[in-house]
């Protein structure tokens, strides 16, 4: 049974299911001439078992869906002949891996006749266990949608209960959130662990010296990887400050014209512009950076007879100050404007123009605020990716020059992560450290911000 | 008195030019602003519109008998094996009527693309009256005349900068002053998948697995996102619980994307054995990073239905959940729906956790399935940047305006949704 035809009759069994237990409650009422009829609408009795059909399906589909290649594995490891793993050399997985992505259809010659047999036994348990699976489920199914329907009578309450299952459906569906997170936490946590079994905790968070390249064979030259993080703080730092050298000035300002002086029709026009620049995808700001920034400095740099690198932290952090730019200006928009106009009548009722009240008065008030929407955004540039990726460098150096070429965390994790490689070696382990790491800074400074908006935010309402 | 209303005037002058200054920055603050998105647009488009024609060569191809089909069996498959790139330099050759040497043949033929012979075994496989007669055909030119031929300006370069060599230039012009040269829309970009040569690779593929990766986000994260939404903002009770609830959600608005990449990649690829690189992985991802923008715009949307729909509703006898889900949401839909349409192009946009799931592969072949390996849009743009191939400079800036007149397409259509459906009250 194909994954359609089960489909089809997975539909066809819902909509019969609540046909037939809506029928039966109406046939239920209509017997009934005198006295209270069910206690429920007759549509209900139908919802209630179409309802627990799907659940019932869902649920063992979702179960199969993550079990089954768990199990393929397990019965394929059991069919390939001992001797082929010996020899093999690599761990079992790799063997699986090899047999599963040969195609049957058009094998390429010379490949070892027990992997093809494999593979035709892959694609034989492949077809035959969906079937069985799919076949299971849909005798599930039919059993609970009987014994719904059985259940209709005087004494079940269908529409309570229909309630009550959507409204834990509803809350399930909410906890996927709460899941996300200790997904994330915890992924994170297990393989960052066993990074820091091969490296020391300190030597990761205080080491000078990075350079993640470890042996593939024993012996090799420079074959243990420095793993010293220190670098490649200091480099996302300094992409940061460039940034917001850029962001902070520019977005505040663009921030108080449109909030204080601006008319109604230039708000409107300009407001949108700069919500444009917040909805480009980074990786088009990623090549602005690569393409034109970068060539563009280095040639105006080398007018004036200095050399610049060509993916120098300033043509990277500049880009990302002009995608940060929004950011800042919307949220300070908002916190402006939520200045009680009180405080401005007075301002001006002592004489202050209009500088002066939002020099004096306003950027005071909404400091707070600003500060907020400031850490916010240097979140948000720490954790940004594709620009950084795309226009900064590699390798990892200390420095503060941001007219030199340095690395950031984002950076490392997919250079470490990009390609091939075992899923145990420090190198990849490493990625998982710089990604808690990361994970917890940008936790840490939205948590700050919300808390310093929060609490300074109802001093003036 | 008459003092101090003298220090005030004195004062005036400084203090109301500081106002027009004050002023001034906030509008260069903006104009800054405005001036980059024109570069970035500019810069974008001024190279990527290039890549949307490509250029051809008329060649007069003589198919040699000799050498297509030396036995006169008239075998398909003896066809398809013959040496058409010989075929292809040797009616090169006769454009030029100077003694060519063998070095001289070699920089000839890479004149056109390499795809070309496949095309013209095919074309004779098909044709076969044409062995051993001459036929005018307009050739698909190779990556560095293309470059060349769209950047006058590089033909001023040295020779050792310029791709071509000087002789190839010459023959280039030569080329162009017989008008054997042409400029037409460049139907491999729009039909093909990733490729090693720059004047055969395309958008499609990528394309499709992004869309094929849009679906899968779509049906996971809209019905469990709205379903949160009501949840929280309709019927959920006052208590820790959904306090929590709350705080997460804020949270994962506020997770890195990267950090995503990294959930897929220790969760879904290496604790679910999901396949690598499959758009079913990064439309999984990507649904966990839209939940929240989905959330929060279903919330807004309930909350600004007004009370009195819900009060009408439970005063006419209907129970809570009736009113939300028969009265309330119904009217809710379009904001939804803007909402939804928002965090899609967002989710259209974003490369890097597809990156760490492996969707960063050279794929040549258009994904036809969820499980099958693929690339998505953002993330070709990414692939062509960093191919050294000078030809794929175009090609990204080009793949660039696709992804970008895609996001206009789906930012009107929210803002088309908002202002022809949703009320006002």
């Amino acid at each position: 049974m194909g994954f359609w035809s089960f489909f089809f009759i997975i539909v066809f069994l819902g909509l019969t299911t609540q046909w037939y237990g809506t029928n039966k409650a109406l046939k239920l009422n209509s017997n009934i001439k005198e006295g209270p009829k069910l206690p429920s609408l007759p549509s209900y009795y139908g919802a209630n078992a179409f309802l627990w059909l799907v659940i019932s399906v869902l649920f063992f589909l979702i179960v199969w869906v993550f079990s089954k290649p768990h199990i393929l594995d397990y019965i394929l490891i059991q069919n390939i002949p001992k001797a082929l793993i010996d020899e093999f050399g690599g761990t079992p997985n790799m063997l699986i891996d090899i047999v599963k992505a040969t195609d049957i259809s058009n094998i390429f010659p010379g490949t070892n006749p027990i992997i093809i047999e494999n593979a035709l036994y892959y694609n034989k348990i492949d077809k035959l266990s969906d079937s069985i699976a799919y076949s299971i489920i849909l005798f599930v199914g039919l059993t609970v949608s009987i014994f719904s329907i059985n259940r209709i009578s005087f004494l079940f309450k269908a529409r309570q209960a229909v309630e009550k299952t959507n409204i834990n459906l509803l809350i399930l569906c909410s906890t996927i959130a709460i899941i996300a997170t200790i997904g994330i936490i915890l992924s994170l946590i297990f393989e960052a662990l066993r990074f820091f079994e091969k490296v020391n905790f300190f030597d990761f968070l205080f080491g000078f010296n990075w350079s993640p390249q470890t042996a593939i064979r024993e012996g090799q030259v420079a074959s243990d990887g420095a793993f010293g993080a220190i670098p490649i703080f200091s480099g996302t730092l300094l992409i940061t400050f460039v940034a917001m050298f850029v962001a902070i000035p520019i977005g505040l300002f663009s921030a108080i014209y449109l909030a204080e002086y601006a008319k109604p029709s230039v708000r409107s026009t300009f407001k949108p512009i700069l919500e444009i620049l917040a909805g480009v995808p980074t990786v088009v700001y990623g090549f602005f950076a690569a393409i034109t920034v970068g060539p563009f400095l280095k040639n105006f740099v080398g007018e004036f007879g200095f050399t610049i690198a060509s993916e120098s932290a300033i043509a990277a952090g500049g880009v990302m100050g002009i995608m940060i730019i929004p950011f800042i200006s919307s949220l300070s928009d908002d916190v402006i404007r939520a200045v009680p106009q009180n405080l401005r009548d007075g301002s001006y009722a002592m004489g202050a123009t209009k500088s002066e009240t939002v020099k004096k008065i306003i950027l005071p008030a909404a400091l707070p605020g600003i500060m907020g929407a400031v850490l916010l955004a240097i979140s948000r540039a720490i954790g940004e990716t594709m620009i950084v990726v795309m226009a900064a460098g590699i390798a990892a150096n200390l420095t503060l020059n941001p007219f030199e070429s340095v690395t950031t965390v984002t950076v490392q994790i997919v250079t470490l992560l990009v390609g091939d490689q075992e899923f145990d070696s420090a190198k990849t382990l490493a990625a998982f450290a710089l990604g808690i790491t990361l994970f917890f800074a940008t936790l840490f400074l939205n948590i700050v911000a919300l808390r310093i908006v929060q609490k300074y935010r109802e001093k003036y309402d | 008195m008459t003092n101090n209303l003298d220090r005030v005037e004195l004062s005036l002058v400084g203090r109301k030019r500081s106002e027009r200054l004050f002023k001034f920055y906030g509008f260069l603050g903006i104009l800054i602003a405005f001036l980059f998105l024109i570069t970035i647009l500019y810069s974008v488009i001024s190279q990527g519109q290039k890549a949307f024609f490509t250029t051809f060569i008329k060649v007069n191809i003589f198919f040699d008998s000799e050498i297509i089909d030396p036995q006169n069996q008239r075998n398909d498959e003896d066809i398809r094996y013959a040496n058409f790139n010989k075929i292809i330099t040797e009616s090169l050759k006769k454009k030029f009527p100077e003694n060519l040497n063998k070095n001289d043949s070699k920089e000839l033929s890479s004149f056109i693309s390499n795809s070309e012979a496949d095309y013209l075994s095919e074309f004779v496989v098909k044709n076969k009256d044409y062995i051993g007669k001459y036929k005018n055909m307009w050739l698909l030119a190779s990556s560095n005349i293309d470059v060349i031929v769209k950047n006058p300006e590089m033909e001023d370069l040295d020779e050792e900068d310029r791709l071509i060599s000087d002789k190839q230039l010459g023959w280039l012009n030569q080329i162009r002053l017989n008008k054997e040269l042409k400029k037409e829309l460049n139907k491999n970009f729009f039909t093909k998948a990733d490729s090693t040569e720059p004047e055969q690779a395309g958008i499609w593929g990528s394309l499709v697995g992004s869309f094929l990766t849009l679906l899968i986000t779509l049906i996971l994260s809209f019905p469990v996102a709205v379903a949160a939404g009501v949840f929280l903002e309709e019927l959920a009770p006052k208590n820790k619980f959904t306090e929590f609830l709350e705080v997460n959600i804020n949270n994962l608005a506020a997770v890195p994307s990267i950090i995503f990449g990294l959930l897929g990649l220790a969760i879904f690829l290496n604790i679910m054995h999901l396949p690598r690189s499959a758009p079913i992985v990064g439309g999984m991802v990507l649904a966990l990073m839209t939940l929240p923008t989905i959330i929060i715009a279903t919330r807004s949307s309930l909350k600004s239905v007004p009370p009195s729909i819900r009060e009408a509703a439970i005063g006419l006898g209907a129970t809570r959940f009736q009113s939300v889900v028969d009265h309330v949401l119904p009217l809710a839909i379009p904001g939804i729906m803007t909402g939804t349409i928002i965090g899609m192009s967002r989710a259209l946009g974003e490369s890097a956790p597809l990156l760490m799931i492996g969707m960063v592969a050279f794929i040549v072949d258009v994904p036809t399935t969820f499980l099958d390996s693929s690339t998505a849009l953002p993330v070709q743009i990414y692939l062509w940047k960093s191919t050294a191939a000078r030809g794929f400079v175009e090609l990204t800036a080009a793949g660039v305006i696709v992804l970008l007149v895609f996001l206009i397409l789906m930012n009107g259509l929210a803002v088309f949704i908002r202002q022809k459906f949703e009320k006002k009250w």
